[in-house]
């Protein structure tokens, strides 16, 4: 995926400003940033929300141009998102959920829906990697999850759907140390030369368990350095005003 | 409003899919109304004196009586001297000869609607017995009914074959001066479906229309009477997505359920008539009166509706719980999209001691539409230990539409329990968007949420029936995407 130049607004407010960013297959990058520097904007946008105005630059995404696409066909051609609060479907069945959307991928490339017994045993087999109960089957889209349990189904949903590209949004916060290394360990195992994961985070806690390739810190809509690992490990010790302070100099 | 909500919007701009037209010669008396019609449809129809006395008793009081104004529904006054009361359909000289002759497209939308194949042809219009051999499939049904003791025709031949019954129980729940539409219903029903279960039998399969093949086409003032003796029970299985061939568009129909002692009748209805186009042209006036009396001890009555269609819908399938530790029971799904009227919900009579009743009622708008609950839960002196629970939620789609809720409550026993939920939603942007970002298109995702909403009215119908509902919903909100 290659962003160029993006910028945009939500409200009429300039939230992105010119946004330029490479991430290419096997790599994991960690965008960090503090609060309102347009992290979760760049990660909708990325996704198609249309809540969202672009107002220039470009994505392509797989040699496509990512944003002429509707999301779900940007779903499709293999971008995930994990939502920093996945909304609760009342009535909806997780697995009805889920496997509609394998068959709406493999249909849009050309393959045969998943058999309804091969699909469960893979579902079963995924949630064993992320630590879930069996009642999660029969149970509606996050409905009455707690807010770990809901992460948990983000990253499940992924390793379902073994997206390209999979972006996600703040989906460590909220998380005792235990369900941190499960969803860790569940981001790790899909961690491959094929795939690329963009970390959209706060916090350096993650980056021990997943370790990124690149770390990017985002402020008033730019990425104002870059770097490897050790830059997060930086910013954990001197804060992000070391950051904006170096800019500023 | 973004412009997500106005994808939302342009879903759900959705035509008619039934509004076909079927010529078909029919015998028919002039518009107009009065005691001569009255007299000449008893006569078409040989009907016995005391029949003939009923319906006239019932026209002399509605002409006492006026429509009703209280309904949270809007419009233009009705012209009953421009209706005909009478129309019976000659068999067919142009319809289509066999199945291959008809519309293709049309043909698609009953398999999408998992209409067996000889009801999508009976409903095209096609002579059935020329290509199926639909007297064998009647006379299985009837064979197997009749071995079971279980009476199912056609009102009419109720009226011929079984007048004693019909004496006894014709408008013994709902009474010939009920109300405005039941009592012009009285005065003038044409035909429709008679039921009666004997004492100790179980309705040895589900009854439908599906299987009523001689009583295809009937009026739109039809008469449904369903009794179940004691201890015998019965499920019955009303509407379909049958299209609509009606010239005109008032819908009077009457119900009525009888349950004795430990019997148990089941009452579910699947309403697709023409709703009227997207600006709220024509369109179905569905003024019904539905009501069953669970009359004898332990004895249990279940509606289940899942209304889409209509211009307006005026119905509120009711229980008088007369029997002590009887069970009332209402599930509901009424759909309503662009200009079109839902005033509908229950009435839960409690009489008996220990008698027990649950609502659940859930409520969709869309477009310019307007959705209301009514419903009215009475607990008499004499109902000691009563129970009502009553659940109703709304789904908004889009910025224009309404729902409304009136609940009614009167409770003279303080023995009784009567407790009330309530929600209303809006289809979450937030819960689409989720769904397209898992690669699941607006169509699917819009669909999936709904049916979700409407899962525990769903889980009440039979299975065949809650596969055709769920059909209907996705047909009825499929759209210009995808």
């Amino acid at each position: 995926m290659k962003i160029t130049d993006l910028s945009a607004r939500v409200g009429g407010k300039n939230i992105l400003n010119g946004i330029n960013l490479e991430v290419h297959a096997g790599e994991v990058h960690a965008i960090m940033g503090p609060n309102g520097s347009g992290k979760s904007t760049l990660a909708q946008v990325l996704a198609g929300r249309e809540d969202y105005e672009v107002t220039g630059g470009s994505v392509s995404f797989e040699g496509l141009d990512l944003l002429a696409m509707p999301p779900e066909e940007r779903a499709r051609a293999g971008l995930f998102l994990g939502f920093q609060y996945p909304v609760e479907i009342p009535g909806v069945n997780n697995v009805y959920l889920l496997k509609a959307a394998l068959n709406a991928k493999r249909k849009a490339a050309g393959e045969p829906e998943v058999d309804a017994y091969e699909f469960l045993t893979l579902i079963r087999q995924k949630m064993k990697v992320m630590q879930m109960s069996e009642s999660f089957l029969t149970r509606g889209v996050n409905e009455g999850f707690s807010g770990g349990e809901k992460k948990r189904n983000e990253v499940l949903q992924m390793l379902i759907l073994e997206p390209k590209l999979a972006i996600l949004d703040e989906t460590d916060s909220g998380l005792d140390i235990d369900a941190l290394k499960v969803v860790s360990a569940g981001v790790n195992s899909l961690r491959s030369p094929k795939r690329a994961v963009v970390l959209v985070t706060h916090y350096q806690r993650l980056l021990d368990y997943v370790v990124p390739d690149r770390v990017h810190v985002l402020s008033g809509g730019r990425i104002l350095k870059s770097g490897d690992a050790a830059l997060a490990h930086e910013l954990e010790q001197r804060g992000y005003d070391w950051v904006l302070e170096t800019r500023v100099a | 409003m973004s412009s997500k909500s106005q994808d939302v919007e342009a879903l759900l701009a959705q035509k008619y899919r039934h509004g076909f037209v079927t010529d078909i010669e029919s015998d028919s008396l002039p518009p107009g109304l009065d005691e001569s019609v009255v007299a000449a449809i008893s006569k078409k129809k040989n009907e016995p004196r005391f029949l003939l006395e009923w319906r006239l008793k019932a026209f002399r009081h509605w002409q006492t009586m006026k429509e009703p104004g209280w309904a949270h529904v809007h419009y233009k006054p009705i012209d009953y001297q421009d209706i005909s009361y009478y129309s019976a359909p000659r068999p067919p000289a142009n319809a289509p000869k066999s199945i291959d002759e008809v519309d293709p497209k049309l043909l698609a939308t009953y398999a999408k609607l998992g209409i067996p194949l000889h009801e999508r042809a009976r409903l095209a219009g096609v002579a059935v017995d020329a290509v199926f051999d639909s007297v064998s499939v009647a006379t299985t049904f009837k064979e197997k009914l009749g071995k079971a003791g279980v009476i199912f025709c056609s009102f009419s031949d109720a009226v011929r074959d079984h007048p004693g019954l019909i004496e006894r129980y014709l408008g013994s729940v709902v009474p010939p001066g009920d109300n405005f539409f039941a009592a012009l219903n009285s005065a003038v029903f044409s035909d429709g479906s008679f039921v009666y279960v004997p004492p100790g039998v179980r309705c040895p399969m589900e009854l439908s229309t599906y299987f009523r093949i001689n009583a295809a086409k009937t009026g739109q003032f039809e008469r449904t009477l369903i009794i179940a003796a004691e201890a015998a029970s019965v499920s019955y299985l009303e509407g379909c997505t049958a299209p609509m061939r009606d010239e005109n568009q008032l819908h009077a129909a009457v119900v009525e359920l009888v349950a004795l002692d430990n019997a148990q009748i089941k009452y579910s209805t699947v309403q697709n008539w023409y709703p009227g186009d997207e600006n709220g042209l024509g369109g179905i006036f569905n003024f019904v009166t539905k009501r069953g009396e669970c009359r004898g001890h332990n004895s249990k009555i279940s509606w289940t509706q899942v209304e889409t269609g209509s211009a307006i819908t005026w119905k509120y399938p009711s229980c008088v719980l007369k029997g002590d530790n009887s069970v009332g029971e209402f599930y509901s799904v009424a759909v309503a999209n662009n200009y079109q009227q839902a005033d509908t919900g229950t009435k839960m009579i409690h009489i008996g001691r220990n008698t027990r009743s649950t609502i659940v009622s859930k409520g969709i708008s869309a477009g310019h539409a307007e959705n209301t609950y009514r419903g009215l839960v009475k607990i008499l002196p004499s109902a000691a230990g009563a129970r009502n629970f009553t659940q109703c939620d709304s789904l908004l789609m889009g910025p224009k539409c309404a729902a409304h809720t009136f609940p009614y409550m009167e409770v003279k026993n303080s023995t009784a329990t009567v407790e009330h939920e309530a929600s209303t939603s809006k289809i979450g942007e937030d819960q689409l968007f989720y769904c397209l970002q898992r690669g699941i298109s607006a169509e699917d995702a819009v669909n999936m949420i709904v049916s979700g909403f409407c899962k525990v009215v769903f889980k009440e119908l039979p299975m065949e029936f809650a596969v055709e509902a769920q059909n209907l919903l996705s047909v009825s909100l499929e759209g210009a995407v995808g």
